[in-house]
């Protein structure tokens, strides 16, 4: 497909002449400055950023945190319905600072969850999912799929009792699937049972395939923002207003503003994250479960059953309906739900700031319900907790089927032209 | 070939050439799809798992009347109850709170398609794993042991399912079909195989 020389579209050769010393040297052969110059220098970011605007960031930085200590957790750890449980307490008790590195690996499981959801819920308040940023918001969702899906193998590997469970009623949501369920979980599991063959395979999956796809859709999802730029809290774009120069009035270049501040904000939450870690690694049960300092026993269910919190508000939906098939499916849909919310939302604005009052109230609405099944999940499922888990996932989807309603109805303020900022 | 018909002048035949390259990569898709089946198939249970999964055989005649006794089959537990007169009794009666009382949508071998689910009423053999989501169901049999009403029965403690003494699901539990029974038959009067029926291995 090579189009004549000069043609439109065609990109000139880059390469600056070499200049002396190592750093022209390097620099003819790899594109160390102007990769510099294009992401970090010259790539010009909002100024209005708030303290939501952290939690991407700390996304990425947990990303390299469990990446390094689950690197050196496979050095100790041996896969094996046998051997596993009592490699990981081998880690615990015998490996020098083993501890430490399985504590920061679990807690970062945690603090994945805790900061993707405060970042996905940024999106919510100020329309960061908006035209022209859909498939930046995809590419997130792709990414939170993939963590839920390496978070539950993962917690399937230590091979305690929870883990067993936990993965005994995963596996089996699949065979609510008409026709092919039953089938399809004995293939998920390689025997009749949750079993060796099933630890292994999600060990696999665990430590080599999901983190290379979460790598691949991490930068599918940064190069879909290098592309359209950050939105902003007052949802308006910064490429709309340049000035003489050509570079948008209201933006900054990301280094060294936002470099400075995301480090100030890695600072903040490293000592948060230290606390949990020599503290309270478990967290009273929520960051790891009490019942999963047993081993797997095929013979015997924990007393109540529920996932780590951060899969709780789903599982709470699963429980609420008395009808397994409509129970998994309304969890499944729960989940994919947020894939439509570009499409759901109508309002002529983007940002909280400037929609009305019915916007505010279901996403504050929607926000409570969330929280609230996320408790529900940890109960157990009977009583008045099945009721309440009931008018919650209620709430739940309505804030998803009615977006498209109340979008269009409320009256919304005026959008200013230039960035709300004021100088600290 | 082609370079030459160019400089002669002929027009290239964009067409054959855009027929070319799907034929291609549709038959390079073919061939992803055959390459990709022995990597799908090696997930499914192994020579070593399915001999495993091999039929189980279980001495009844130590099981008292009224008690449970628990086997494996297939890495399920297998429940054996020998159900006195009066736990048969209770079977009945209830039949209108029953989610699928004539074992329509459950799962079973047509010998325990009745009332009792079983080839004979004494003996109660079932899958252990809930039919919801795989929990294992514990033993409630005597009368009102739950609520007053409660003919005895099994209940499973992780959401809540409640089954009576033929393994038949009440309704109001999230699980909505009766706990399976495995095929099995009795080469001797007081010695159960599970796995194996008239009809072979499961």
């Amino acid at each position: 497909m090579a189009a004549p020389e000069g043609a439109p579209g065609t990109i000139p050769a880059r390469v600056p002449p070499e200049q002396p010393g190592f750093w022209g040297w390097l620099n003819r052969r790899l594109p160390v400055e102007g990769f510099i110059q294009d992401q970090l220098t010259g790539y010009y970011a909002p100024k209005n950023f708030n303290i939501w605007y952290f939690f991407g960031s700390l996304a990425l930085v947990v990303l390299v945190v469990q990446l390094l200590t689950g690197i050196f957790l496979t050095m100790f750890y041996k896969v094996g319905e046998l051997t596993s449980f009592d490699s990981v307490e081998y880690i615990m008790r015998e490996v020098d600072y083993g501890w430490l590195i399985r504590y920061l690996h679990s807690t970062g499981a945690s603090a994945f969850f805790i900061v993707v959801y405060l970042h996905m819920f940024r999106a919510f308040l100020y329309g960061s999912y908006r035209k022209p940023r859909e498939l930046l918001w995809l590419f997130g969702m792709a990414v939170y799929l993939a963590l839920m899906a390496e978070a539950f193998m993962g917690y399937v590997l230590p091979w305690g009792n929870m883990s067993f469970w936990g993965a005994q009623v995963i596996v089996n949501l699949f065979g609510t699937i008409p026709g092919i369920g039953p089938g399809l979980v004995e293939w998920i599991r390689g025997d009749y049972g949750i079993a060796d063959a099933t630890l292994n395979r999600f060990f696999a999956l665990h430590v080599v395939a999901l983190p290379l796809a979460l790598l691949l859709l991490v930068a599918l999802h940064l190069v879909a923002l290098r592309q359209t730029g950050s939105n902003n809290p007052d949802g308006i774009e910064i490429k709309d207003q340049p000035g003489p120069d050509g570079k948008p009035l209201d933006g900054i270049p990301f280094h060294p503003y936002y470099t400075v501040k995301d480090v100030f904000g890695i600072g903040v939450f490293f000592v948060l994250f230290a606390i949990v870690v020599f503290f309270v690694p478990t967290l009273g049960g929520l960051f790891l479960e009490t019942p999963n300092f047993d081993p797997a026993n095929a013979m015997s269910t924990p007393e109540h059953i529920a996932p780590v919190w951060y899969f709780t508000p789903f599982y709470a939906i699963l429980r609420a309906v008395p009808d397994q098939r409509m129970g998994a499916l309304l969890m499944l849909l729960a989940v994919v739900a947020f894939l439509f919310v570009p499409w759901l939302d109508h309002s002529p604005v983007k940002s909280i700031r400037y929609k009305g009052w019915m916007s505010r109230l279901a996403l504050a609405l929607f926000a409570v319900s969330f929280v609230a099944l996320g408790y529900l999940g940890l109960q157990p499922a009977e009583g008045l907790y099945v009721v309440l888990a009931r008018i919650f996932a209620a709430i739940y989807f309505g804030f998803f089927i009615l977006m498209p309603v109340y979008t269009k109805l409320e009256i919304c303020r005026p959008v200013p032209q230039r960035v709300t900022y004021h100088a600290h | 070939m082609a370079d030459q018909a160019v400089a002669a002048g002929e027009a290239v035949d964009l067409t054959r050439r855009k027929f070319l390259t799907r034929a291609t990569i549709a038959a390079g898709a073919v061939g992803a799809a055959f390459v990709a089946v022995p990597f799908i198939e090696s997930w499914a249970p192994s020579e070593r798992a399915r001999a495993q999964g091999a039929p189980t055989e279980l001495d009844l005649s130590k099981l008292e009347a009224g008690q449970m006794t628990t086997t494996v089959w297939r890495r399920s537990p297998i429940y054996v109850v020998r159900r006195t007169p009066d736990m048969v009794a209770r079977i009945g009666g209830h039949d209108a709170e029953l989610k699928d009382p004539a074992s329509e949508q459950s799962d079973q071998p047509a010998y325990a398609k009745n009332p009792q689910r079983s080839r004979s009423a004494e003996f109660l053999v079932l899958v252990g794993t809930c039919t919801h989501l795989g929990c294992l169901p514990k033993q409630r049999f005597s009368a009102g042991e739950l609520y007053p009403s409660w003919p005895g029965g099994f209940f499973c403690p992780c959401h809540g399912s409640r089954f009576d003494l033929a393994g038949r699901v009440f309704a109001g539990s999230p699980a909505s079909i009766n706990l399976r029974v495995p095929p099995y038959y009795y080469p001797q009067p007081t010695t159960l195989v599970v796995g194996l029926d008239e009809k072979g291995v499961a």
